[in-house]
């Protein structure tokens, strides 16, 4: 439950010696809760004329719904209203400011289908009051009008839930704590309430709907009381705004010719244990488990809503565990390395592409060089083949000329001789 | 959203403006509400968390031991801290059947440094850190306030050394950081060391300096009837002076806590020797709850709204119109929304503007590269040109070579034939006149 902190915390509950007065703390908390004053809001719901001003004005002891202030049976609607009363009741020194909301014209028309609306947008409108009070900067002491209680009134036909039953339980189950109760139990005999009971709780049970349930606990005594409620659930009632003589006693009560049916008599009907637990034992726990689960369901759909606009619903749940401003500060640092990611890769891919570049300029320069160099060579070389051939030529011709003077000499002397030899000839 | 809670639902009018009060005609029960709530208290434990500032030396975790009845762990610290330092322990204690997660956090190497500017700085972080921890929780989208670990300060206790005159400068300068972050109640530490008369006035400087300097200590609360009396009276008490001793002397037939001396032994729970049960009673059997009731509704709102407005949160729009929690987050959303594309289109262009410089440079380059092997297609076909010359001038000296050759060649063969027929005709000559001279 509590749950381990960071710092060192000696596991073993210490023994003190001597009284340091912690103990008192209790009485503190007393003190302020009393000062402070107490809120509660109960709904009640069902059709018209189950008697439910009625028992209002028999649980809280008083005439919330009078002659001034007539309640909503007196007035005829053709469509479902919400309407809440606000009384001030002390006692004790205690100070209660209760509201009841009560829904006339529910399930007073032909056609229900979605009779249930006004009722529901009635509870989400209180919990977005507090939402938005809880939400603000500068925040003040929040009254707490979410509805704590949802008496749930079913007409004692003795036979089973009502279509209409079943589907109202379901869609509230989730936002508020439902208590149904069996309205009028003063026309049912006792094996006929035992019957209707159990097959209200089968069909509870079928449908899975979620009624209020009451919290565990460790006290022997009282976890034998409370497994007595749960095996009277529902809790069949009976209302009376009458008080009737009986036997000298003065109680509430409705008169029949047969007898007087005693609201506060516990053989007569489950008046008492509604009012011990609905006031007396649980009242706190009602308004706890309304603000811990169903004020809360309520806050993290309407946040998560606002948060994953726009967001992928495939992504981990783990979000549902920030607040919006840290999931903004998570997204923003996702998106940072996001882009520091995009900027490496966009680096890596130009500078792969730039040395591509680079590298087919270079490939293509050295193709070019290399293509001069052969041409280079092959010039060359031709020059040397002219060269060798010149040169060939040179010493050909330098031969052939050579001797062709060499020839010539030869003819020169040997004309040369035949001259003299024709002088010499011809003188013989 | 207004129009849900207006038009379309029909809630009607309430009955009155207020609540009206109406008579009980019995006992109802719900008298019972503040037992219920005690009870669920209870049982949830309960959970407080002391601050100790104060100097080394000064008898922090002597009073906590004494306060608490127990010996707390830790030993005492040396004064050569290089900074303040916050250390925190958390106890589970239990008195009756009333379960307390006590945590005392202690300031070690406070004051101990020559320059002390920043000695509180170290102890406002921790508080605004636990401030914020819940803060954070409380934002969650799915939280669990209600088993959640509570770690603000509930209290502070401020340990002013016994020098008999006034408030150090550290002091007041620490507590006026402070006073506006968590409750502070100013204890006067090791008041053994002053006499009653040098208390008193001790006390008063102490006071009238904190006033003179604006410094705002937690004041026992007066507005409830129980305890209104009491609270008052011990307010006017303040600073407490305080002695703490876990070692317990034996006193007439009982063994008390106190501290001996050759002249006399100082009794810890002796209310004219110290204040100390003064404080024990105020501390703790008197006003735990309302510590923690402040801390939560006052210290922690103040946290609270000033981060919230650091970050852009308000309560109206330009026009006065309250914003809904749906309309500010959502409008947070998008702000951050856009910045994130701003940042990312951003980047991008500045990429995009690289890669066309470096084309840019690129393609100069290639360019140049072309330009230069054209250059040297040209001397090459310049080179070659003067080849071909060179060659086309040997080729035709060789031809005119040939030509003289096979000219001469056919001369000398005329010649020769001439020649030869003409020695014929000599022969002839000669055969047929051997008086011809031969040659």
């Amino acid at each position: 439950m509590i749950e381990r902190p960071d710092s060192a915390v000696s596991s073993v509950a210490r023994n003190l010696e001597g009284y340091v007065g912690f103990a008192n703390l209790p009485n503190q908390v007393y003190r302020k809760s009393v000062k402070r004053g107490f809120e509660f809001t109960l709904m009640v719901v069902g059709e018209s004329g189950l008697g439910k001003s009625t028992l209002i004005n028999s649980l809280f002891l008083t005439d919330l719904y009078s002659k001034d202030y007539p309640g909503p049976s007196q007035r005829i609607k053709k469509t479902v209203q919400v309407e809440q009363s606000k009384v001030l009741i002390k006692e004790g020194g205690v100070q209660l400011t209760l509201t009841i909301v009560d829904t006339p014209g529910f399930g007073d028309a032909v056609d229900n289908s979605n009779c249930w609306q006004p009722v529901i947008n009635y509870i989400d409108s209180k919990f977005e009051d507090f939402l938005n009070a809880e939400s603000r900067v500068n925040r003040r002491q929040m009254p707490d009008n979410r509805v704590h209680c949802c008496l749930y009134f079913i007409a004692p036909s003795g036979h089973g839930l009502k279509p209409l039953d079943i589907e109202f339980m379901k869609r509230l189950h989730d936002k508020v704590n439902v208590i149904p109760l069996i309205a009028k139990a003063d026309t049912l005999t006792p094996e006929e309430c035992q019957l209707f009971k159990k097959q209200i709780m089968k069909e509870i049970q079928e449908h899975k709907i979620k009624i209020y349930e009451f919290p565990d606990t460790e006290d022997d005594e009282d976890s034998k009381l409370i497994r007595k409620i749960k095996e009277k659930m529902p809790l069949a009632v009976v209302g009376s705004n009458v008080v009737i003589e009986v036997n000298g006693r003065k109680v509430r009560g409705r008169q029949y010719p047969w007898g007087v049916a005693e609201v506060e008599n516990g053989e007569h009907c489950d008046f008492t244990v509604l009012r011990n637990m609905l006031i007396r034992t649980h009242m706190q726990d009602l308004k706890d488990v309304t603000n811990n689960v169903h004020y809360e369901n309520y806050r993290s759909k309407k946040l998560a809503a606002v948060t994953c606009n726009g967001v992928d619903a495939t992504k981990n749940k783990g979000q549902l565990t920030k607040s919006p401003l840290a999931q903004m500060e998570e997204e923003r640092r996702e998106h940072v390395m996001k882009m520091k990611k995009m900027e490496t890769e966009m680096e890596q891919v130009f500078e792969m592409k730039v040395k591509e570049k680079k590298q087919k300029l270079k490939d293509s320069e050295a193709e070019l060089e290399r293509r001069h160099e052969q041409m280079k060579k092959n010039l060359e070389a031709q020059y040397k083949e002219l060269e060798e051939k010149r040169r060939q030529f040179e010493e050909e011709r330098n031969n052939w000329e050579s001797q062709q003077r060499i020839l010539e000499q030869q003819k020169l002397d040997s004309s040369k001789t035949m001259e003299k030899n024709k002088k010499k000839g011809k003188i013989f | 959203m207004q129009e849900r809670t207006m038009a379309a639902t029909e809630i009607a009018r309430q009955a009155g403006e207020g609540a009206r009060g109406v008579p009980l005609s019995g006992h109802v029960g719900f008298d019972s509400m503040p037992d219920q709530l005690v009870n669920k208290s209870v049982n949830h434990g309960f959970c407080f968390n002391i601050l100790c500032v104060g100097e080394t030396g000064l008898g922090k975790s002597t009073l906590m031991d004494t306060l608490f009845n127990t010996k707390f762990e830790g030993e005492p610290t040396q004064h050569n801290q290089p900074g303040v330092q916050l250390k925190s322990n958390t106890y589970e204690l239990q008195e009756s059947n009333v379960r307390l997660k006590l945590t005392v956090v202690n300031t070690v190497g406070f004051g101990d440094q020559i320059n002390k500017e920043d000695s509180y700085k170290s102890i406002v972080e921790f508080i605004d850190t636990q401030f914020e921890a819940y803060l954070q929780e409380e934002l969650k989208i799915k939280r669990t306030l209600h088993s959640y670990h509570d770690t603000r300060i509930h209290a502070c206790l401020y340990f002013i050394a016994p020098t008999g005159h006034s408030l150090k400068s550290l002091d007041l300068v620490t507590m006026k950081k402070l006073d506006s972050k968590v409750n502070i109640i100013p204890i006067i530490a090791k008041s053994d060391a002053i006499s009653k008369s040098e208390l008193a006035k001790f006390k008063i400087k102490i006071t009238s300096e904190l006033v003179s300097n604006g410094v705002q200590i937690y004041q026992f609360p007066t507005d409830d009837e129980t305890v209104a009396e009491i609270n008052s009276t011990m307010n006017g008490h303040l600073p407490f002076a305080v002695v703490g001793s876990t070692e317990e002397v034996k006193i007439g037939n009982k063994m008390v806590r106190a501290r001996q001396y050759p002249w006399g032994t100082v009794q810890v729970e002796n209310e004219n020797h110290c204040d100390f049960v003064k404080l024990r009673e105020m501390l703790i059997r008197v006003n735990m709850e309302d510590l923690r009731e402040q801390t939560h509704t006052r210290h922690y709102e103040l946290y609270r709204r000033c981060k919230l407005e650091e970050m852009g949160f308000k309560d109206t729009d330009p026009d006065s119109k309250p914003f809904s929690l749906q309309e500010t987050y959502e409008a947070k959303r998008n702000e951050f929304m856009g910045e994130l594309q701003k940042k990312e289109e951003e980047m991008r262009q500045m990429f995009v503007q690289r890669v066309k410089e470096k084309e840019a440079e690129l393609k100069e380059a290639e360019k140049e590269l072309h330009e230069k092997f054209d250059r040297l297609k040209k001397l090459h076909q310049d080179e070659k040109k003067k080849l071909e010359d060179k060659k086309k001038a040997l080729d035709d000296e060789l031809n005119g070579f040939k030509q003289k050759k096979t000219a001469a060649e056919l001369l000398q063969a005329q010649n020769q034939q001439a020649g030869s027929s003409a020695t014929l005709k000599k022969d002839k000559e000669r055969k047929n006149n051997p008086w011809l001279c031969t040659e």
